[in-house]
């Protein structure tokens, strides 16, 4: 289906790779007005999302990584339409879901579905955890109470939870039981396309492995399609098949996960990856240590955004904007100078 | 560096801890065996606290005592409230079969201040319940929403604050006449405010949560999120609010009444009673002290009922208590001694 | 060779809730050699932050108090001190940092004026010599123009930034050691790995001990001399950070570091798991308190408490597993099955 947005020329990372696209993200940019004073006037804005253009592939999981303040739960949002876009659009079964209305917008909102990071802001306090589950059925579906609860039963059980203690308040499971919880709001309505927000993030270690096995089994059995964002390079590059970086608002890298984690070609992505501690002592990796903090959002450097911090910026980073070009097949990079593959940096 | 020593890979260690890659499946949480006690919902942890509260307690006693003689103050007396019997006028408590006496009337007082009971509750609870549903209504609104909505209702806050209520409720009653409806209303619209102002703060802050976004996600309306899932989580704060508003609205309906805008004979009301009592205070003092003394014992009862919830929801409740325990644990058991 | 600066022995610390006493630790042994990282690892709940604030006696303002077991420091009993005396000890001799550095700042005072005021009160310097020793601290601490920034207050400066800050006002006293409880888990990893090698830098140039508290087997990997992992309030396994990495002996250190995703190797299969979660304080299970989740739990786990047995020459687990046997790695690894290291 051919859209009238279609001549808007974007290079969208997987776009021309194999594989159906269930989610065309097309130069999304989201600001956030900044106010000030009595009259609250707008004295600037800050560029969560600026310029970003995806398509996220049938049946696969896209892991979006980056550090906080990047736009990457900000992108999550915008594409569920739980945030409206400032520009740019999301093409979902060939209509941009930001044009959606009413009824066409409901019947989104069951394909499209969030499970949340924080396991206890999540899940409303007073609800019992069957109304929770419940919720997505008693206003999506017209079905009697007596269903519902079947279906409630049925759903614990696939997420690992004793159905038997549905009647119970979400303070009385733990940080791991309640992210399942979460996990089986998300998918009662059999949606198409999940956005994982930082969904393992919170749960310890133990418990966050349970939760990764879970997702990747309900992945296999209900053909679901994954956008997992996280900060946790490791579980990301667990899950993932593609993965794209982020970096105050701008995409810089994505590309099939092995190549990705194996040979980075942004700077970025290579400074990521070495700040990570592994747990293998005596084994201190060659670490590119970046200098200072990510800069603000409100008011990003010129020209790359990553100069700043960037230990191979030249004259022409802080004056031209890279943008995101194909490397290699399936790789793109937006970096005046790219890593080369096999190169150690220094 | 210890590559000489170990020579098996850290996976396989110790022989023995080698796991089973496919041991059971493992996708199931298994920490369902804990103990199993059902862990009280939120009304019966809230009716646990309370119900250790003493003053709440002797609250909620004396008040369903007033509400129950209210009730049935027909049979718990056999006189007529409004029958005039001039033969005993001013009898002192206990005299003829009456048990506060009569007033300058002849008028049994015990029985009046059970119908006046009734008067007087009827309208706390009444103008609280208004003030509560009009209140709820817009703090929601404004508090969900904000901008301009938000800016238009808390400027009618202010204005409502800042009109002199009780001359604004003289006006009215003056202009439409004394009767309890136009009482009820009258105090509810000169009430609401602080409610307002309440359940819009807790939703300035509930909006926020993540399971308002989560709900969105859902697809569920603005109406569903703000009646079934903010609404829900306003519950208690709204309920110490109004059992305060109860007591507020006796007193005023009293004030009004004692001003002789309130009610009007023949119905009674303690603020009528006291009113009438003022003539004959050099005769008989004990008319103005009995419905006096009513005022203060249900006022006092609803604000420690108010109290008492408003404790049983604070977590830092039992403070003094703990702090008890914990110095005399620390005697019995402390090794750094002291 | 080196000398104990910090001992810990049998440590039970406690609270009193609603429904009684609870112990948070459990009997734990730990020390720290001078100039020694002691990395103390665990999930939520196991205990170790607690184990941080009994150190401290700062337990004691949180409803709990040391119940028994005595933690020495450079030879004298901090269980039996007064208030008064830990107070002298604190900042002094042992320094400590939090997990989020914003609320550790007072907002309304610049970040200089804290670091001074912390010069004089615990070494009576007077104002200006405060304020260039503070200014000296941010120097050393690696913020650049440390001139300007001491005039800040603590909003205008990022996270990062502030970890130095109060890395500053902690260093502040020269203390001999540093408690550092998750210092870096509020930080995103690139700046993670600034704090790290800053405390990594700093120790080399002080020479102090540092008791890291943290949830990551990296950074315990990557800082810490020794380990001690945690589990349900008490101290499972211990030992130097090559032999718990690379031997790990009790099964659930065995099942953490497997549970982890790694960085090379084979992906997307199925992760191991440990089953079910921590146990809540005060509701311990009998026996061995990880036997409900343990893959090689026996009757024996079931009903008695394991002691802790020498794994190593320096190396601890209290796992019956390791009765009778001073088992050494590959002893018995006949059922042993073909695993790629996870990392």
């Amino acid at each position: 289906m051919v859209t009238e947005t279609a001549n808007i020329k974007v290079n969208r990372p997987g776009a021309s790779k194999s594989g159906e696209i269930l989610v065309d993200i097309r130069g999304i940019k989201k600001y956030f007005p900044i106010h000030k004073g009595l009259l609250s006037r707008v004295v600037g804005q800050v560029k969560a999302v600026d310029d970003v253009s995806l398509a996220i592939r049938q049946g696969e999981t896209f892991g979006l990584v980056g550090e906080s303040g990047c736009g990457k739960s900000t992108l999550g949002r915008v594409i569920l339409r739980l945030q409206g876009a400032t520009e740019g659009e999301v093409v979902y079964q060939g209509r941009d879901i930001h044009s959606l209305r009413g009824q066409e917008l409901r019947k989104l909102r069951e394909e499209m579905q969030i499970i949340f990071q924080d396991p206890f802001g999540s899940l409303n306090p007073r609800f019992l955890v069957k109304d929770i589950i419940g919720e997505p059925l008693r206003v999506h579906r017209n079905l009697t109470a007596k269903q519902i609860d079947e279906r409630v039963v049925e759903l614990m059980e696939l997420v690992g939870l004793d159905a038997s203690r549905r009647n119970r308040y979400p303070h009385e499971f733990s940080g791991g039981q309640r992210q399942r919880i979460g996990i089986a709001r998300a998918i009662a309505l059999n949606p198409k396309f999940i956005v994982a927000d930082e969904a393992v993030s919170a749960l310890d270690v133990s418990v966050q492995s349970q939760v990764i096995n879970l997702l990747m089994k309900l992945q296999r059995e209900l053909g679901l399609t994954f956008l997992f964002i996280a900060h946790g390079l490791n579980v990301v590059r667990h899950i993932s098949d593609r993965v794209g970086v982020m970096y105050l608002g701008k995409l810089v890298e994505v590309g099939e996960t092995e190549t990705l984690f194996a040979e980075p070609l942004h700077p970025y992505t290579a400074a990521l990856l070495s700040a990570i501690p592994k747990p293998v002592p005596g084994r201190k990796q060659e670490r590119i240590v970046l200098q200072g903090d990510v800069p603000s959002p409100a008011n990003p450097p010129s020209g790359c955004r990553f100069h700043t911090r960037c230990p191979f910026a030249q004259e022409r980073c802080s004056q031209v904007e890279p943008q995101l070009v194909e490397a290699a097949p399936g790789r793109q990079v937006a970096c005046h100078f790219p890593l080369q593959p096999g190169t150690a940096m220094a | 560096m210890s590559d000489m020593k170990v020579t098996i890979s850290p996976r396989t260690s110790p022989g023995a801890l080698t796991p089973e890659p496919n041991q059971a499946p493992n996708l199931r949480d298994s920490t369902a065996a804990l103990p199993a006690k059902k862990p009280l919902g939120p009304w019966a942890l809230l009716w646990k606290k309370f119900s250790h509260n003493p003053y709440a307690m002797t609250g909620l006693g004396v008040l369903l005592i007033f509400i129950l003689a209210a009730i049935f103050a027909p049979w718990l007396t056999q006189y007529d409230p409004a029958k005039i019997d001039m033969m005993f006028p001013n009898l002192p408590a206990g005299a003829e079969g009456h048990l506060l006496g009569t007033d300058e009337l002849g008028r049994d007082v015990f029985t009046r201040l059970l119908y006046s009971a009734r008067v007087s509750l009827l309208i706390g609870f009444s103008v609280a319940l208004a003030s509560v549903v009009i209140g709820s209504i817009i703090g929601a609104l404004s508090g969900y929403f904000g901008g301009w909505i938000d800016t238009v209702f808390m400027r009618i806050v202010d204005v409502m604050n800042s009109v002199p209520t009780l001359f604004l409720n003289i006006l009215v009653l003056a202009i439409f006449g004394s009767e309890i409806k136009y009482m009820i209303m009258i105090l509810a619209f000169t009430s609401w405010m602080s409610i307002a102002r309440l359940v819009r703060g807790n939703f300035l802050q509930l909006r926020e949560m993540q399971y308002v976004e989560a709900a969105r996600a859902i697809g569920v309306s603005n109406t569903g999120i703000i009646f079934r899932h903010l609404l829900r989580n306003s519950t208690f704060p709204i309920i110490v609010n109004a059992t305060l508003m109860v007591g507020a609205a006796i007193l005023s309906e009293s004030a009004l009444s004692y001003l002789g805008l309130g009610i009007q004979p023949p119905a009674t009301s303690w603020g009528l009673m006291l009113s009438n009592a003022q003539e004959f205070m050099l005769v008989d003092q004990m008319q103005a002290v009995y419905p006096g003394l009513c005022i203060l014992i249900v006022v006092l009862a609803v604000n420690f009922i108010g109290d008492g919830i408003r404790d049983a929801l604070d977590p830092r409740q039992n403070i003094n208590k703990s702090r008890r325990r914990l110095a005399k644990w620390r005697r019995n058991f402390s090794k750094s001694g002291n | 060779m080196a000398e104990k600066l910090l001992e810990i022995r049998k440590l039970t610390a406690g609270f009193l809730t609603e429904n009684g006493v609870v112990k948070a630790t459990d009997r734990i042994s730990l020390s720290i050699d001078k100039g020694q990282t002691v990395c103390l690892v665990g999930e939520s709940g196991s205990g170790k932050s607690v184990t941080s604030l009994a150190i401290m006696r700062l337990i004691d303002y949180a409803g709990g108090m040391v119940m028994e077991g005595n933690i020495t420091f450079r030879g004298q009993d901090l269980t039996t001190k007064k208030q008064e005396e830990m107070r002298h000890i604190r900042g002094n001799q042992v320094a400590m940092i939090f997990q989020d550095p914003m609320s550790a700042l007072n907002p309304v005072f610049t970040v200089g004026e804290q670091i001074a005021e912390s010069l004089r009160l615990h070494q009576n310097k007077n104002a200006d010599e405060a304020w260039s020793m503070a200014v000296d601290l941010l120097r050393l601490v690696g913020i650049p123009a440390p001139e300007i920034r001491a005039k800040q207050y603590p909003h205008e400066l990022s996270g990062g930034m502030c970890q130095r800050v109060v890395i500053a006002i902690a260093l502040a006293c020269n203390p001999e050691m540093l408690i550092a409880d998750e210092p870096t888990t509020a930080l995103d990893v690139t700046v993670q790995a600034q704090i790290l090698d800053l405390l990594r830098k700093l120790q080399a140039e002080l020479g102090m001990s540092i008791l890291l508290i943290t949830h990551d087997m990296g950074v315990a990997a990557e800082m810490a001399d020794r380990v001690a992992v945690m589990y349900a309030g008490a101290i499972v396994e211990e030992g130097p950070v090559e032999d718990i990495f690379n031997q790990p002996s009790h099964p659930y250190t065995v099942g953490l570091l497997q549970s982890i995703p790694g960085f090379e190797g084979e992906r997307g299969g199925e992760l191991y798991t440990i089953q079910g979660t921590i146990p809540p304080i005060g509701q311990l299970p009998s026996g061995c308190r990880f036997h409900p989740r343990c893959p090689h739990a026996t009757e024996v786990c079931r009903q008695k408490e394991p002691p802790e047995f020498m794994i190593g020459a320096d190396h601890r687990a209290s796992c019956w597993l390791y009765e009778d046997k001073p088992v050494h790695i590959g002893d018995d690894h006949s059922s042993r099955e073909e695993v790629k290291p996870a990392w």
